[in-house]
């Protein structure tokens, strides 16, 4: 190439919270493709309700404020609403922002409680989320969120997120299989088909695994005893991603409770401290995606990635950078040795792979076989083929957003309150079920994504009893 | 809250609101919600404004891309931006080579709803020799079995131009040699 984007190298400096900050009630709803009989304010308030209710101390008075996220003002066409559930809640006069960035707006609605604990803003902050997908018809909902891309150079062509992802995880499929696995064979065609074949029969093994996780979670939209048939054979969406692949449309609310370290002592024995907090952001359109150079991990190498142009569209440089960002802060070097689990953005099977590497679970490249091994599968599951490697980082014990349903402005804070579960240990009691509980978690990892790849957060939680 | 009592005014008319859409949801414990069918639509007035060349010339049967004006970066954009996202310098336009290769590729067989009634159809982005970044397009007179990574694809021009980035969409370059690849 004649002329290339410089590579984008991360910041070395490593930013800490000016004061300690912890999770101490946690509430979700269930995840449904509709809950007519509840509108978004009530569905925050069943799952803030819940949340207080773990903690009797906890009163409405001693919340500081709110952080309120919901991605898209279409899918309820009322704007505002932010302050309706702040409203709702009985919470005014007191401080509330609301919290958009896509995908990620559960994720950024969660930091954006953090930063208000660690500044010193609020001592207890309410990060309450919701989406109301079921207000729309689905295609109508796909409009809406592909109208996240460049409405002057993307949307008019067929704006469709998966599109956009199937775009992207062909050429993950050509960068990683296509010139790896295959690269004996000569016929062009021939090899790429192959190595689709390949990708997407791994691929279905995610599908598979979060979707038979989520049997055992009772907030799950989708639990479903999945085979690998079919996920493999379910409707084609987007070549080659197929329904099963692929997240649905929800309706669903989550909410946190954040607080500094005096109170979290008063109001639990069980607090979880968020030792981490990163984002990073990339190109709005995939066509500017530079082709640079990896931000390595301190366990890679330049060499690793000599002839790798990144992040172009296989991989996500906003994961890569949100991830170092916030393993930095919590002084992480090797996450999958100083992980107990991940709770990450699978909104594709695709994307989930993608990611593992982003979040180097393993390196850039490796994500297919990584899948295949087994590591990030959980030992006490039982799954249609053999997962050697399984325990090592279990990824999306939860089911994830394939499973769970991903309800945008939720999704984030979903991800949160299951971390915040499997930290206290307290998944037996809380979903009724041992069976996703991950034995002795002591620290774990949410990443909340936006667009295609525009915005990524990730958090580190850690058991701080 | 207790459920509220059914109320039996609605029953009298049910058939004729559910012939807008609206119907009466009763949940397993005899919640009723009364679920309305309400339309919106919107007419936007909007500028490409500095993107205005960009669709003007399409409209012209070429293809503009921009290339940074800082001599030291001269980054190239297929998609056109105005400044440069490297260096901050403004950015010229110039022509784009009509011809490329896939860079990457899908066939949509569902799309969101403006465009459910044209699936299946491709989408591709084309990469440009000289150009440092990609654009994203239609790719038409193929199907998803004769479509791969690599490509030669050439540019076609709508002759009744609607200003929209579906002016141009691409097709399989007729034989000549082909352009070079990104990864030679």
């Amino acid at each position: 190439m004649p002329s290339r984007a410089k590579a984008a190298t991360a910041p070395p400096k490593r930013h800490r919270p000016s004061r300690r900050v912890f999770v101490v009630a946690g509430g979700v709803t269930k995840f449904a493709k509709a809950h007519p009989a509840m509108d978004f304010r009530l569905m925050v308030k069943r799952a803030y309700d819940a949340a207080l209710a773990e903690v009797p101390e906890l009163t409405k008075e001693r919340i500081d404020g709110s952080r309120i996220s919901y991605f898209s003002d279409h899918f309820s066409r009322q704007l505002k609403a932010a302050s309706m559930v702040h409203d709702y809640l009985g919470l005014n006069p007191k401080g509330s922002v609301r919290i958009e960035w896509g995908g990620a707006t559960g994720g950024e609605c969660f930091q954006a409680a953090f930063e208000a604990v660690a500044s010193g803003r609020m001592d207890v902050c309410l990060a309450a989320g919701y989406e109301t997908m079921s207000r729309v018809a689905t295609w109508k909902g796909n409009e809406f969120i592909a109208l996240a891309s460049d409405t002057n150079f993307d949307f008019p062509l067929g704006g469709f997120y998966t599109g956009y992802y199937a775009l992207m995880v062909q050429r993950h499929i050509y960068e990683y299989i296509r010139l790896r696995k295959f690269a004996h064979i000569k016929d062009e065609r021939q090899a790429q088909r192959l190595a689709i074949a390949e990708g997407t029969r791994i691929m279905s093994l995610v599908s598979v695994k979060n979707h038979v996780n989520a049997l055992h979670n009772p907030y799950a939209q989708y639990p479903k005893q999945l085979t690998l048939d079919d996920a493999l054979h379910s409707e084609m969406i987007s070549y080659p991603l197929t329904r099963e692949q692929i997240c649905t449309m929800s309706d669903g609310a989550a909410v946190a409770v954040l607080c500094d370290e005096e109170r979290a002592k008063e109001f639990s024995d069980k607090p979880v401290e968020v030792i981490g907090v990163g984002t990073g952001t990339d190109t709005m359109r995939l066509a500017d995606r530079p082709f640079g150079q990896v931000p390595l991990m301190p366990n890679e190498k330049a060499s690793d990635y000599a002839n790798l142009p990144y992040p172009g569209i296989h991989s996500f440089r906003a994961g890569r950078s949100a991830g170092l960002e916030a393993y930095r802060m919590a002084g992480i070097e090797d996450p999958v040795k100083e992980l107990d689990f991940v709770e990450l953005h699978d909104a594709y099977a695709s994307s989930e792979i993608q990611t593992y590497e982003d979040l180097g679970l393993c390196k850039y490249g490796e994500g297919y076989d990584f899948t295949e091994r087994g590591d990030p599968f959980l030992t006490q599951v039982r799954y249609p083929f053999p997962t050697p490697k399984a325990g090592r980082i279990p990824v999306n014990p939860s089911g994830g957003l394939i499973a769970c349903g991903h309800p945008v402005g939720a999704t984030g804070l979903m991800q949160a309150v299951f971390a915040y579960w499997q930290l206290q240990g307290r998944i037996a009691e809380k979903f009724r079920d041992p069976t996703l509980q991950i034995a002795d978690a002591k620290r774990g990892a949410i990443h909340s994504h936006a667009g295609t790849g525009s915005a990524v957060t990730v958090s580190i939680l850690q058991r701080g009893f | 809250m207790p459920a509220p009592k059914r109320f039996s005014k609605f029953r009298e008319v049910q058939a004729e609101i559910e012939k807008n859409g609206s119907a009466l949801f009763v949940d397993k414990e005899g919640v009723e919600s009364l679920i309305v069918h309400s339309p919106y639509s919107i007419h936007y007035i909007h500028s490409y404004a500095e993107d205005s060349p960009f669709f003007l010339g399409l409209a012209e049967g070429r293809l503009r891309g921009s290339r940074c004006t800082n001599p030291e970066c001269a980054f190239v954009y297929a998609t056109p931006r105005s400044h440069c996202m490297v260096c901050g310098e403004a950015t010229a336009w110039m022509d784009l080579p009509k011809e490329g290769r896939i860079h990457s590729w899908t066939t949509c067989h569902f799309g969101s709803e403006a465009f459910l009634k044209e699936t299946p159809y491709n989408l591709a982005m084309v990469e440009f020799e000289g150009a440092g970044s990609l654009l994203l397009v239609r790719l038409k007179d193929c199907v998803e079995s004769e479509i791969f990574i690599g490509m030669p694809v050439e540019a076609r021009f709508d002759p009744n131009p609607k200003f929209s980035i579906t002016d141009v969409w691409f097709v399989p370059k007729a034989a000549g040699s082909p352009a070079k690849s990104r990864r030679g």
